[in-house]
């Protein structure tokens, strides 16, 4: 059974006073909270086996190697993947974006090929692929979305070409919360073009949906594990092991070698080979620990409740007449995130001194771009406030916004 | 408390001072924070301009901007603390002139938005050749 205040009981940090008050924290599409079972799990590792994995005989190498592995074998299973060797240990969304521009990218992608994305992407799936557009002179071109935040599904069709190598999207808005429909858009991309690859950032889809990557039929997947109640510093690309299988290394030395003379080197399978060096093993374990707790509540229950959450936050929302939501009008379309504004007498009133006000009431939105200039620039504004909503967030967390909000309203009216 | 948004910087927030644009101004210069997307631009007269250094005086200056409550009171009530000042001294204006003037604290992210009109009001007058 899903129940909030037993899960907020989990997470030390919702204890904390600041100016002997609690705090309202809706800010987890930046980053969320750990809960106690997380904590424990990285504190068991630096506190009771914390060496080096792979390189020692003795045992507790041995169970450090173990406990990673089995951390890389539970990642898999919370996105349906079959073979875990599919699972790569990176830091974050960014960096699996990165390893697959500088990895397949740089090896697939030349001046006669053309890269697709959208408006709504973050820049972590924007700036890598402009980068290499520019190193390899390919064409990019972007789907764009509505005034509802909807991608413009006749466009793709018009944009897929024989010359499209890659369709890079992402499956949630971090702004938006549009939850595009991904399974729908790669199923028709590999039909205009069979030899399209599809990269999906799925940094706000697997903390809050349960993602089977079997079942998007996509080639890549990117996500973090610090918005998914893991630590910070380890995040996860899964690719399709045959694609892996043929790419270059994307990082070279220690640990990623098969053997090495004075001249040449010989590579380890996937996914070692894309892990040079010693990895950040607290956080894989870490990870793990954040899968198994999300798992227990399951994802549905976990979407449930973000639903739940943001269905009531877009009807008290919109009392202020002078509050505009950003993206789609219905919860059951978008992801547990509002972006927003307030005017006055039409003019906006900025988002960092909305947050400013609300910070005083320990209430935690966040302001600005939300690394994603393009999209605010589509809508002609230099930025919005955005709360975001997850496990631990309460009806009366929304009702304290809504308070907040009452409140900067009378200060700027 | 903190006091940010004092009466003072939400009156001259609200009804900025020498808000607008200038015909044929000595100089002119445009600044943007694209952290908060805020945007300042502004024009002055300068009087006796061709008097190498000494009695050079801001005759009259305008600005707009787009921002938050901060940069445009900041950029408000720098206008008005300038305004019939010789540049000389306008020059040495620095971050404690602007935090005194504003009489607020602030944390890094929001002192940028503060100082963000000193900058271009800086870039403006480097721009007042001397002859
Ligand atoms: C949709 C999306 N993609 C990518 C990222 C980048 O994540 P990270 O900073 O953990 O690499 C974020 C995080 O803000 C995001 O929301």
């Amino acid at each position: 059974m899903f129940n909030v205040s037993k899960i907020r009981e989990d997470f030390p940090i919702l204890k904390r006073l600041i100016n002997k008050k609690p705090i309202v924290f809706l800010d987890s599409t930046a980053s969320s909270l750990k809960p106690q079972k997380v904590l424990d799990a990285i504190n068991d590792y630096y506190t009771k086996y914390s060496v080096n994995i792979f390189r020692g005989v003795y045992k507790l190498s041995e169970e450090a190697t173990s406990k990673y592995e089995q951390s890389r074998e539970i990642v898999a299973k919370f996105i349906n993947c079959q073979n875990p060797a599919e699972i790569i240990f990176v830091r974050n969304a960014t960096e699996a974006l990165n390893l697959v521009v500088h990895s397949w990218g740089r090896a697939n992608i030349d001046e006669k090929s053309e890269i697709i994305s959208t408006v709504m992407e973050h820049h972590a799936n924007i700036v890598p692929w402009q980068e290499l557009a520019k190193e390899t002179r390919a064409k990019i071109t972007y789907i764009d979305f509505d005034e509802d935040g909807f991608l413009d599904l006749k466009k793709i069709s018009q944009l897929i070409t024989s010359k499209s190598r890659l369709l890079a999207l992402t499956y949630v808005s971090n702004v938006l919360g549009t939850i595009n429909p991904v399974k729908k858009i790669i199923k028709l991309a590999k039909i205009l073009n069979p030899q399209i690859i599809t990269v999906v950032d799925a940094a706000q889809a697997v903390p809050h949906l349960p993602v089977d990557v079997f079942d998007l039929g996509c080639d890549f997947l990117a996500f973090s594990g610090h918005k998914m109640l893991g630590p910070t510093g380890v995040g996860i690309l899964w690719g399709k092991y045959d694609l892996l299988e043929k790419m270059p290394p994307y990082q070279t030395g220690g640990e990623m070698i098969e053997e090495v003379t004075l001249q040449n080197s010989s590579f380890k399978e996937p996914p070692f080979k894309f892990e040079a060096g010693t990895p950040h093993i607290a956080g894989a374990i870490g990870l793990g620990a954040a899968c198994k707790y999300l798992s227990s509540l399951t994802m549905k229950e976990v979407r449930e409740h973000d639903r739940q959450l943001t269905e009531y936050a877009i009807n008290q929302l919109s009392r202020f007449d002078d509050l505009k939501i950003y993206g789609p009008q219905k919860a059951q379309d978008r992801g547990g995130v509002i972006a927003f504004n307030l005017f006055t007498k039409e003019k906006l009133i900025h988002p960092h001194d909305v947050a400013q006000i609300l910070d005083r009431e320990n209430i935690y939105i966040r302001s600005g771009h939300h690394c994603a200039m393009p999209l605010h620039s589509r809508f002609g504004i230099p930025a919005s406030c955005r709360a975001s909503f997850y496990i631990y967030n309460t009806f009366e967390d929304i009702d304290k916004l809504v308070k907040g909000l009452y409140k900067v309203r009378k200060i700027f009216g | 408390m903190d006091n940010i948004y004092r009466e003072i910087i939400l009156d001259h927030f609200k009804n900025p001072r020498n808000f607008g644009k200038m015909k044929n101004p000595d100089a002119n210069a445009y600044e943007n924070n694209p952290f908060c997307g805020d945007k300042i631009e502004i024009d002055v007269k300068i009087k006796n301009k061709e008097q190498r250094t000494k009695n050079r005086i801001i005759e009259d200056i305008k600005f707009r901007a787009e921002g938050c409550a901060i940069s445009m009171a900041s950029a408000s009530m720098l206008t008005e603390r300038v305004l019939g000042k010789n540049i000389k001294d306008i020059k040495k204006l620095n971050t404690e002139d602007i935090l005194e003037m504003l009489g607020i604290t602030l944390t890094p992210t929001r002192l940028k938005c503060a100082l963000l009109p000193l900058e271009v009001l800086h870039k403006t007058l480097a721009l007042v050749k001397s002859i």
